[in-house]
C-alpha cells in the first residue's frame, strides 16, 4: 500500500513538473497520442499522389464519421481532393463536405469552383451529381449561386438533371426561405414537365415550399393523373396525397345527397341489366353507379376530372408499396362515393401481412376508418383475430378495429374470440380487452346483459387487473339501467369480502352507494362491514366508505344513523387528510344542525343527483379530420407542416382551369405567352358543359355499351357530344392519353385555324378532313382499345419494342394490329406526327405505306410520354437514317425547327449544309429555310438569348426584316458545338412572337472530311489504336452490299471523305481479295479537329467489320451506333 | 422528409449514424432509450415516438433498431417502407444484415445510403440501379475500382435509372440463361381444440431468381388464375394485362425479386395439411400436470410434412417438464417456460408423439389458462391452395432459357387455441349469472 502510494506521489509529482497530459492517465495519453499520429497519417495519406491511398484515407474517415465521431480538423485536407479524378474518392469527399460543410463554411467555400465545372460538364449524370453536392453544402453565401445552378438545371436537357433540380429547392428553400418567389416560378416550369422522371421530387419540392399555391396544379392535373401509375413509387405516395388535397378544394362532395344514389343505383340496374350482364366487373359496377347517379340525381354530377383521378390511382392499390397502397386508400375514403370505397378494404386487409410496424400504422388508420365506414371491413372481419404471437400494440389495436366492427350479427363471433383473449397471459391485453367488452355491451343493447354476466363472471379471476378492469367497466354499464341489476349489484356486494384490490373495492361501494334503493337490505349491512374495517383500508376504499355512508344516511338515516356516525368519527382522525377533511365536509353537509347553512337542505340533491352514464367511446372516433395515412392521424395531434385536408367546397371552382391548353402539346421551349392569352378567352365556354351535356354520356350509355364496355363515361361523353362539332374534340381529349389527347388537340387547333379566315391550300384542307373522317369511322373500334388504360398502353408499347418480330405471341400480334386498325394514322413518333403529310412526305409515309410493318411503327404512337420523351435523344438519331434508306439520293437530310401550327404559320426547318462555315471555320454550318405560311407578313426574324453548354458558340444569321405571306427564305447560321452533340437552345424571334427552339446535331455533323491518302490513313490509324479504336461486325443490308451503296450510306451518315482505295495496291504487295473490298472515309472533328477514320471491311455473304479510330471516344462510340445503323437498315 | 438515421443494436448502442440535412444531436435517441425501456417486449417499442422537436420512427429488423429522424409531417408508412427498404438493400449486398457486417462495410452502407436519399426522399431504391452504382463488395471490386478509377465515369453513374424499365440494369449478359420461380404459400391458421378450423388463410408469394441476357419480356400464366384473391405485384407486371387476360407480363429485373405476392380468401376452404391431438390437464391441489400430444398429416395430397417445430407457452406455474418424445428433441426454457420440440419429418405410418408429466410449483393453485400451440412445418412440392403455373414464355430474345418451378408449402401463424367449447357465457342464450364460464 505504502509502496504505491509513494509511487503514485511521485508520479504526480514528475507530471506537475513535466508533461502534464501524459502523465496522469496514461491509457487515454496513449489512445489520445496514437488519435492524434492517425489524423496526421490520414493527412499524409490524403496529400499523397496515390488514389489509393486517398480512397484508404477517406474510407476511413467515413467510417469515422459514420460512427459519430468528430473528423472536422480534416477538412482542409479533405477539402482539396473534391477535384480527384478517381471517382469513389470523389464520391466519398461529397459526403465529408456535405457533413462538415456547415461547420466550415469559409473553407467549404474552396470547392464551389469544382462544382461549377461539374454543372456546365457534358455528362448529364455529372451535372447532375454536381448540383446535387452543391445544393447539399448548407451555406448561405452561395446561395445565388444555387439559384442560378437551379434555374439552370430546371430547363436541362436531360430529366435526370431537372430532377435532382426538383430535389434542390426544398434544400434551397430551407436554407433561404427568402428565395420562396423565385424557387415557386422553378416549381411552376418543372411542374410542366412531362417526363415521369420529374413529376414526382416536383411535386416533393411544391409541397415542401409552397402547398398553399393550389393553383400552380390547375394546369398539370391531368397530366399528373395520367402519369401517376408510371412514375416512382415514393413519388406517387407524394402525387397522390398532394391531389386529395387538391380535390378537396375542386370537387364537390360525391355523397352530397347519399340517399338518392342508393336508390338511383337500385333502380338502375335492371334499366342497363339487359345489356351488360356478361362481364360486371368492377369498372363497369362503377360506370352504372356513376351513369345512374347522374341520370337520377340533376343536383351532384361528378366532375370527369374527379373520376379520372379515382380511375388512374386505382389499379395503384396493387402496389408492393405499402406507402402508395395506403395512399390511394385515404384517396378513396376521402374523396370516393361511399359505395365505392369498399375496394381498398381489400389491400388493406393485404398490409397486414406485412411487418409488424407497417401492421401498427395500417391497422391505427383501419381503426379510424371503421368507425365511418363499418361495412367496408365486416367481411375481413376474420382478418382481424388476433393472434398470440402479436406484438401487444397490435393486439390492443385489432381489438379496437374488431370493436368497432361488432354488431347484432357477428357479435356472438367477436365475443367467443374475446372469451379466448381473456385467458391470454398479456394483462396488458387482457384489460383491453375487458374494455372493449364494455364497449360491444354499451353499442349493442342486446348483448348487454351477456357481456355484463360475463364480467361478473371475471371478478372472481385471480388478476387484479382483471379483476379491477371488470369492476370498472360493470360499473359503467349498470350506470346505464341500474334498475334492472339490482341482483348483479347484490352479487358485487358479496364480493367485496373477498376482493382485495383497492380499485375494486372502491368501485363497488360506490355501485352500492348510488344505487342503494335498489339493495335497501344489503347496502346497511356493506357499510357494517366496512365500518369494521375501516382503518385496514386503502385511502380511496376509505373515501367511498364515507360516500357510501352518506348517502346511506340520506336515504335510510333510522338504520344507518350510527354507523355512519362511526365511520365519520373514525375518518375525522384518519391520517390522511383528505380524508379528514371530507369527514368534516360531509358531517357539515347532512347532518343538521343549527349551525349549517342552507347548504344542507340540499345534501340529497347534492350526493343523490342523477349522474350521466359515462360513454364509452373509441378513442379513435373524430380522428379522421386529419388525413388519413399522415403522421399528424397517428399521432393525433398536428405535425408540423401538417396541411389541413379542407372541407369540400359548397360550390365547385370553375372546371375549366384545368384545361389544358394547345400549348401542351408544343415542345416545352415554346411559350406562347400573348397566344396563351388569346386562347384563354376563348375557351371561356366550359370544357365539361354542365349539367345537360353531362346527361349526354349517359343516354348513350347504353347504346354505345357494347362496344365501350368498360370504357368511362367521359369517353362515352366523346360520342354523345358528336353532334356539335367543336364540343366533340375538346370533350375526346380529356378522356384519352396524353399523346392522343395531344393529337386531338392539335386537331381543335387545327380546326381554329380552320375557322380563322385563312387561305390555306385545299390539299391540306382535304387531307384533314380525310383524317378527321378515319378517325370517326374508327371510333368504336377506337373506344374499344381506349378501354384499356394508360399501363396497359405503356406495357404493351414497352413489350413489343423488345421483341424480335418473329417471336411475338398471337394474342400481342392481333393487339397490335386491333390498334394499328383503330388509330388510322400510325405516327412513328409523336413529334413527326405534328407534321402536315405533305412534310411528312420525306420520312414516314414511304415507311410504312408498301409496308406489313405496321407492326413495329403503330407501337410508336402508343409510346407513353415518359417513353418519348427518354427517347428523345434517340428518335433524332433515327430519322437521320431513314432518308438514308428510303431516298438515297437526297443528301442533305432536313429537320424541323419550329412547326407552321406552333409557330403561327411561320415554319422554319434547318439542315447541315456541310459547306464550311467561312466566319468561324470551328463551325457547323446550318442552313434554316423559313416558310411564311401565315395570312400576315412576319418582321424582323432574329435570334435571342442563346442559351449554350460551356464552350460552345454560336453565330447568328442576319436579321431577316421582312418575310412575306407565302414566301420562304433562307439563312444560314454557325454553330460551334464544341464536339459534343448536346442541343444548342436560342429563342427565335419575330416581331410579335418568340418560340424556344433547340438544335440538337447528330454525331456525324460534327466533323468535316478530310482528303487522306490511304498510307497515311493506316499511318493515322497506327497511333490511334487501343482505347481509341472501337470495332463492330455487322451484316450489310440486302440492298447495300455494292460499293457505290455503302459508300452512300456512310457518307449520309456522317461527313466524311473516302479514302480512294486502289492506292494500297501500288504500296503494298499482298493485295487484298478484290472480291471483299475494304473502305476507308476520313474526316475531323469540327471544333477540336481531332481525327475520325472509318474503315469498312467486307468478307462473304454480306458480313463486314467496321472500325472506327476517334481520339474523342464518346464521338466515336455514336458515330459507330450510326454507321452500324446506316448500313444494316 | 427523413432527416438522419441512426442504427440501434441490441444492447443500445448507436453503431452508425447518417444525417442527409443538419446534424441531428445522437441525444435525440434518447426518447426512444425511454420508450423502449417502457415496453416489456422489443417489439412493442412504438414505431412513432414524438419527442419535442422530433418524429423517431423506428423498424426492428435482426435486432437491429434502423430509427429514422423525420421533423415534419410525413406519411409513416412512408419511412417505414423506405426503412424496410433500407434493409433489404443491406441484406442483398452483404447476404445477413447483422451489426457486424454493417460495421465490416461501413463504407458502402454509407454510399448506399447517400445514393437511396436526397435531401431526405428517395432517390435510387431498386437494388438493379443500385448496384450499378454501388458495386456489392467483393474482393474483384477493388480491382475493378483501381482500373475504372481513373477513366469513364458514366459508367458508374444509373443508366437505368434514365431508361424505361428503371427497375433492370442495361447490357445484362449470361452464358447460362436461367429462370426460376418459388411459389410459396403460407398458412395462417387458428385451429380449435376439437380440430376445427376458426380461422385460415393462405398467404403466397411468387419469389423470381432470373438471370438472362438482355431485355426479355416474360409472360407467366397460371391453370387456375381465379384461385388469387388480391394479389400485389412487382412495378414491373403490366397490371393491365392481369386485369384483362390473368396473365403476368413482364420485364424483369435483373437477379433475385419478388414477382407477386398473393392471398387466397378464407372463403375458399383451405385444406390443413397437419392434425394435433393434445391433452393438457392440471389437476387441482397436485404438483403434477399431464403433458400428451400427437401429430398427424391429413390433407397432405401424399406429401411428406417436414422440419415440423412444435413450441408451446407453458403457464407460469409450471417449474419443469419431464417429456417423452417418440422422435425427435424438445427443450423446455424453465425461465421463459417455453417448450419447443423439433419434431422433424412425420411418418404417417408412426404418428410422433410427446407425453409425459410436468411438475408445478408446491402449494400454488391450478394453472388457469391452457396453453396455445404453435406449429411450424413445410410441403415440399405443393401449392396448398392448388395453384399451378401453367406456362412460361420469354419474347424480344431469341436464345432457349433455362426454366424451374418450384412450390412450398410452409406453416404461417399456424395455432391450434386451447378452447372449443363455445362461450357459453356470452352466448345469448343464456342470461343467468350462475355459470362459471371462464373455467
Amino acid at each position: 500500500m505504502s509502496a504505491s502510494s509513494a509511487f503514485n506521489d511521485e508520479k504526480g509529482g514528475s507530471s506537475s513538473v513535466g508533461e502534464p497530459e501524459y502523465g496522469h492517465d496514461p491509457a487515454s495519453g496513449g489512445i489520445f497520442s496514437s488519435d492524434y499520429k492517425r489524423h496526421d497519417d490520414l493527412k499524409e495519406m490524403l496529400d499523397s499522389n496515390k488514389d489509393s491511398l486517398k480512397l484508404e484515407a477517406m474510407k476511413r474517415i467515413v467510417a469515422m464519421i459514420a460512427r459519430g465521431k468528430n473528423a472536422s480538423d480534416l477538412f482542409p485536407a479533405v477539402v482539396k481532393n473534391v477535384a480527384c479524378k478517381n471517382i469513389e474518392v470523389k464520391k466519398l469527399v461529397y459526403v465529408y463536405l456535405v457533413r462538415y460543410a456547415e461547420e466550415q463554411q469559409d473553407l467549404a467555400l474552396l470547392s464551389i469552383s469544382t462544382f461549377q465545372r461539374g454543372l456546365k460538364d457534358p455528362n448529364q449524370l455529372i451535372r447532375a451529381s454536381a448540383l446535387r453536392v452543391l445544393s447539399s453544402i448548407r451555406v448561405t453565401i452561395i446561395v445565388p449561386i444555387m439559384m442560378l445552378a437551379i434555374k439552370e438545371a430546371a430547363s436541362d436537357m436531360s430529366p435526370y438533371v431537372r430532377k435532382t433540380a426538383a430535389h434542390a429547392i426544398p434544400k434551397l428553400y430551407s436554407l433561404d426561405p427568402e428565395q420562396k418567389d423565385q424557387l415557386i416560378e422553378v416549381i411552376e416550369k418543372l411542374l410542366a414537365d412531362k417526363t415521369t422522371l420529374v413529376a414526382g421530387s416536383v411535386v416533393m419540392a411544391f409541397e415542401e415550399v409552397c402547398p398553399e399555391r393550389i393553383d400552380l396544379i390547375h394546369k398539370n392535373y391531368r397530366k399528373l393523373c395520367n402519369l401517376l401509375i408510371d412514375v416512382e413509387e415514393w413519388g406517387q405516395v407524394v402525387i397522390i396525397n398532394m391531389l386529395t388535397r387538391y380535390a378537396r378544394t375542386q370537387f364537390l362532395n360525391p355523397n352530397i345527397n347519399e340517399s338518392l344514389l342508393e336508390e338511383g343505383g337500385s333502380g338502375d340496374k335492371t334499366f342497363y341489366g339487359s345489356d351488360e350482364e356478361e362481364d360486371e366487373d368492377e369498372e363497369e359496377k362503377e360506370k352504372k353507379a356513376e351513369a345512374a347517379a347522374m341520370a337520377k340525381r340533376k343536383p351532384y354530377v361528378m366532375d370527369p376530372d374527379h373520376r379520372l383521378l379515382l380511375r388512374n390511382t386505382k389499379p395503384l392499390l396493387q402496389s408492393r408499396n405499402a406507402a402508395v397502397v395506403m395512399a390511394v386508400a385515404q384517396l378513396y375514403f376521402h374523396l370516393a362515393p361511399k359505395a365505392e370505397v369498399g375496394v381498398i378494404a381489400k389491400a388493406l386487409v393485404r398490409l397486414l401481412r406485412s411487418h409488424s410496424e407497417v401492421q401498427y400504422v395500417v391497422l391505427q388508420n383501419v381503426a379510424t376508418m371503421s368507425i365511418k365506414r363499418r361495412g367496408m371491413f365486416e367481411p375481413y372481419l376474420k382478418s382481424f383475430y388476433i393472434r398470440s404471437t402479436d406484438p401487444t400494440q397490435i393486439k390492443v389495436l385489432k381489438l379496437e378495429v374488431l370493436t368497432n366492427l361488432a354488431n347484432e350479427t357477428n357479435i356472438s363471433t367477436i365475443l367467443r374470440e374475446f372469451q379466448t383473449y381473456i385467458k391470454s397471459m398479456d394483462k396488458d391485453f387482457v384489460a383491453a380487452t375487458i374494455q372493449a367488452i364494455g364497449r360491444c355491451a354499451t353499442n349493442i343493447s342486446e348483448v348487454r346483459d351477456t357481456c355484463l354476466n360475463g364480467l361478473v363472471q371475471l371478478l372472481s379471476n385471480r388478476d387484479e387487473l382483471v379483476v379491477a378492469e371488470s369492476v370498472v367497466v360493470i360499473k359503467k354499464l349498470l350506470q346505464m339501467q341500474p334498475e334492472k341489476h339490482s341482483d348483479i349489484i347484490k352479487h358485487m356486494a358479496k364480493l367485496t369480502d373477498n376482493i382485495q384490490v383497492p380499485m375494486a373495492r372502491a368501485s363497488i361501494l360506490w355501485l352500492i352507494g348510488e344505487y342503494c334503493e335498489h339493495v335497501p337490505k344489503i347496502a346497511p349491512d356493506v357499510l357494517r362491514k366496512m365500518a369494521k374495517s375501516f382503518t385496514n383500508e386503502e385511502d380511496i376504499v376509505k373515501l367511498q366508505i364515507i360516500n357510501l355512508a352518506a348517502k346511506l344516511y340520506l336515504t335510510n338515516s333510522k338504520q344507518t344513523k350510527l354507523l355512519t356516525q362511526y365511520v365519520l368519527n373514525l375518518a375525522k382522525y384518519d391520517q390522511n387528510y383528505d380524508i379528514r377533511d371530507r369527514a368534516r365536509f360531509i358531517r357539515q353537509l347532512i347532518v343538521p344542525t343549527e349551525k349549517s347553512g342552507a347548504l344542507s337542505k340540499y345534501a340529497k340533491k347534492l350526493f343523490l343527483a342523477l349522474k350521466p352514464a359515462p360513454v364509452l367511446e373509441s378513442p379513435f372516433k373524430d380522428r379522421d379530420h386529419f388525413q388519413l395515412g399522415s403522421l399528424s392521424h397517428l399521432l393525433n395531434a398536428k405535425a408540423g407542416g401538417y396541411q389541413e385536408l379542407p372541407d369540400w367546397p359548397e360550390a365547385a371552382p370553375d372546371p375549366s382551369v384545368r384545361n389544358v391548353e394547345v400549348k401542351e402539346s408544343v415542345p416545352e421551349w415554346t411559350k406562347c405567352s400573348s397566344r396563351e392569352k388569346r386562347k384563354e378567352k376563348k375557351v371561356e365556354k366550359p370544357f365539361y358543359t354542365d349539367s345537360e351535356g353531362e346527361s349526354g354520356p349517359t343516354e348513350s350509355a347504353d347504346s354505345e355499351s357494347d362496344s365501350a364496355s368498360g370504357s368511362e363515361s367521359s369517353s362515352g361523353s366523346e360520342e354523345s357530344g358528336s353532334g356539335s362539332e367543336s364540343e366533340e374534340s375538346k370533350e375526346a381529349s380529356e378522356s384519352e392519353e396524353e399523346e392522343e389527347e395531344e393529337e386531338e388537340e392539335q386537331k381543335k387547333k387545327k380546326k381554329k385555324d380552320l375557322k380563322k379566315p385563312v387561305q390555306e391550300s385545299e390539299s391540306e384542307q382535304s387531307s384533314e378532313e380525310e383524317e378527321r373522317k378515319h378517325q370517326r369511322k374508327s371510333k368504336p373500334r377506337k373506344s374499344e382499345s381506349e378501354s384499356e388504360s394508360d399501363e396497359d398502353e405503356e406495357s404493351e408499347s414497352e413489350s413489343s419494342q423488345s421483341e424480335s418480330e418473329d417471336s411475338e405471341s398471337e394474342a400481342e400480334v392481333k393487339k397490335k394490329k386491333k390498334t394499328a386498325e383503330s388509330k388510322p394514322p400510325p405516327k412513328p413518333l409523336k413529334k413527326e406526327s405534328k407534321k402536315e403529310k405533305k412534310e411528312m412526305s420525306l420520312l414516314d409515309l414511304d415507311d410504312f405505306e408498301p409496308a406489313p410493318s405496321p407492326q413495329v411503327t403503330p407501337v410508336n404512337t402508343f409510346l407513353s410520354n415518359s417513353l418519348v420523351t427518354d427517347l428523345e435523344g434517340l428518335s433524332l438519331s433515327d430519322s437521320v437514317l431513314s432518308p438514308a434508306t428510303i431516298a438515297p439520293s437526297s443528301a442533305l437530310k432536313s429537320y424541323e425547327l419550329l412547326h407552321r401550327i406552333t409557330g403561327e404559320g411561320l415554319s422554319v426547318e434547318y439542315c447541315f449544309s456541310r459547306q464550311p462555315f467561312s466566319p468561324d471555320a470551328n463551325m457547323v454550318a446550318v442552313q434554316m429555310q423559313f416558310t411564311n405560311s401565315a395570312s400576315s407578313d412576319t418582321k424582323n426574324l432574329h435570334i435571342e438569348d442563346v442559351k449554350l453548354q460551356s464552350g460552345m458558340r454560336v453565330k447568328e444569321f442576319p436579321e431577316i426584316e421582312l418575310l412575306p405571306a407565302g414566301e420562304t427564305a433562307t439563312a444560314v447560321m454557325g454553330i460551334d458545338f464544341c464536339d459534343s452533340t448536346q442541343a444548342a437552345n436560342f429563342q427565335l424571334c419575330t416581331h410579335t412572337r418568340k418560340f424556344f427552339v433547340s438544335i440538337q446535331p447528330p454525331v456525324g455533323e460534327l466533323m468535316r472530311p478530310v482528303f487522306l491518302t490511304e498510307n497515311e490513313f493506316k499511318k493515322e490509324q497506327g497511333q490511334l489504336m487501343g482505347m481509341n479504336e472501337i470495332t463492330e461486325k455487322l451484316t450489310l443490308d440486302v440492298k447495300c452490299r455494292n460499293e457505290h451503296a455503302i459508300v452512300q450510306r456512310v457518307t449520309t451518315a456522317a461527313n466524311l471523305s473516302r479514302v480512294p482505295c486502289g492506292s494500297d495496291k501500288e504500296c503494298s504487295p499482298p493485295v487484298p481479295p478484290p472480291d471483299y473490298p475494304v473502305h476507308r472515309f476520313a474526316g475531323r472533328t469540327v471544333t477540336s479537329g481531332s481525327l475520325v477514320l472509318v474503315t469498312v471491311a467486307t468478307k462473304e455473304e454480306g458480313a463486314a467489320q467496321l472500325t472506327v479510330n476517334c481520339e474523342k471516344m464518346v464521338i466515336g462510340t455514336m458515330l459507330v451506333k450510326d454507321i452500324l445503323q446506316a448500313l444494316t437498315q | 422528409m427523413i432527416h438522419s438515421l441512426f442504427l440501434i443494436n441490441a444492447s443500445g448502442d448507436i453503431f452508425l449514424e447518417k444525417h442527409w440535412k443538419s446534424v441531428v444531436s445522437r441525444s435525440v435517441c434518447d426518447y426512444f432509450f425511454e420508450a423502449q425501456e417502457r415496453a416489456t417486449e422489443p417489439e412493442n417499442v412504438p414505431p412513432v415516438i414524438p419527442t419535442p422537436h422530433h418524429y423517431l420512427i423506428s423498424v426492428l429488423r435482426h435486432h437491429i433498431y434502423f430509427v429514422a429522424v423525420i421533423q415534419s409531417e410525413v406519411p409513416p408508412l412512408f419511412v417505414i417502407e423506405f426503412l424496410h427498404r433500407v434493409v433489404d438493400t443491406f441484406q442483398d449486398y452483404f447476404g445477413v444484415c447483422t451489426e457486424a457486417a454493417i460495421k465490416d462495410n461501413v463504407v458502402v452502407v454509407y454510399e448506399l445510403l447517400e445514393e437511396m436519399l436526397d435531401n431526405g426522399f428517395p432517390l435510387a431504391t431498386e437494388s438493379n440501379i443500385l448496384k450499378e452504382l454501388i458495386k456489392p463488395p467483393t474482393i474483384l471490386r477493388t480491382m475493378v475500382n483501381t482500373i475504372t478509377g481513373s477513366t469513364n465515369v458514366g459508367e458508374q453513374l444509373p443508366t437505368g435509372q434514365l431508361s424505361v424499365v428503371p427497375w433492370r440494369r442495361t447490357g445484362v449478359k449470361y452464358t447460362n440463361n436461367e429462370a426460376y420461380f418459388d411459389v410459396v404459400e403460407e398458412i395462417d391458421a387458428i385451429i380449435d381444440k376439437s380440430g376445427s378450423t376458426i380461422t385460415a388463410e393462405i398467404q403466397g408469394v411468387i419469389d423470381a431468381c432470373v438471370k438472362l441476357t438482355g431485355m426479355p419480356d416474360l409472360t407467366l400464366s397460371f391453370m387456375n388464375p381465379r384461385l388469387l384473391d388480391d394479389v400485389s405485384f412487382h412495378p414491373c407486371v403490366r397490371f393491365k394485362r392481369w386485369e384483362a387476360e390473368r396473365i403476368l407480363s413482364f420485364i424483369p429485373p435483373d437477379g433475385n425479386f419478388r414477382l407477386l405476392s398473393y392471398h387466397v380468401s378464407s372463403q375458399n376452404l383451405v385444406a390443413i395439411p397437419v392434425y394435433v391431438k393434445h391433452n393438457i390437464t392440471f389437476r387441482e391441489g397436485s404438483s403434477q400436470g399431464r403433458f400428451d400430444l400427437t401429430l398427424g398429416p391429413k390433407q397432405t395430397m401424399g406429401k411428406a410434412v417436414e422440419s415440423v417445430l412444435v413450441s408451446s407457452q407453458l403457464p407460469r406455474g409450471v417449474l419443469n417438464a419431464n417429456l417423452n418424445p417418440s422422435q425427435g428433441t424438445y427443450t423446455f426454457d424453465p425461465v421463459t417456460k417455453l417448450l419447443t420440440w423439433d419434431v422433424g419429418k412425420i411418418n404417417p405410418q408412426k404418428l410422433p408423439s410427446l407425453k409425459g408429466t410436468m411438475s408445478l410449483q408446491a402449494g400454488a393453485s391450478k394453472p388457469d389458462e391452457n396453453p396455445t400451440i404453435n406449429i411450424q412445418f413445410k410441403i415440399q412440392q405443393m401449392a396448398i391452395s392448388g395453384l399451378k403455373v401453367n406456362r412460361l414464355d420469354m419474347y424480344g430474345e431469341k436464345y432457349k432459357p433455362f426454366k424451374g418451378i418450384k412450390y412450398m408449402t410452409k406453416a404461417g401463424k399456424f395455432q391450434i387455441c386451447p378452447y372449443n367449447t363455445p362461450f357459453t357465457g356470452f352466448s345469448l342464450t343464456v342470461l343467468t349469472n350462475q355459470i362459471h364460464v371462464f373455467r
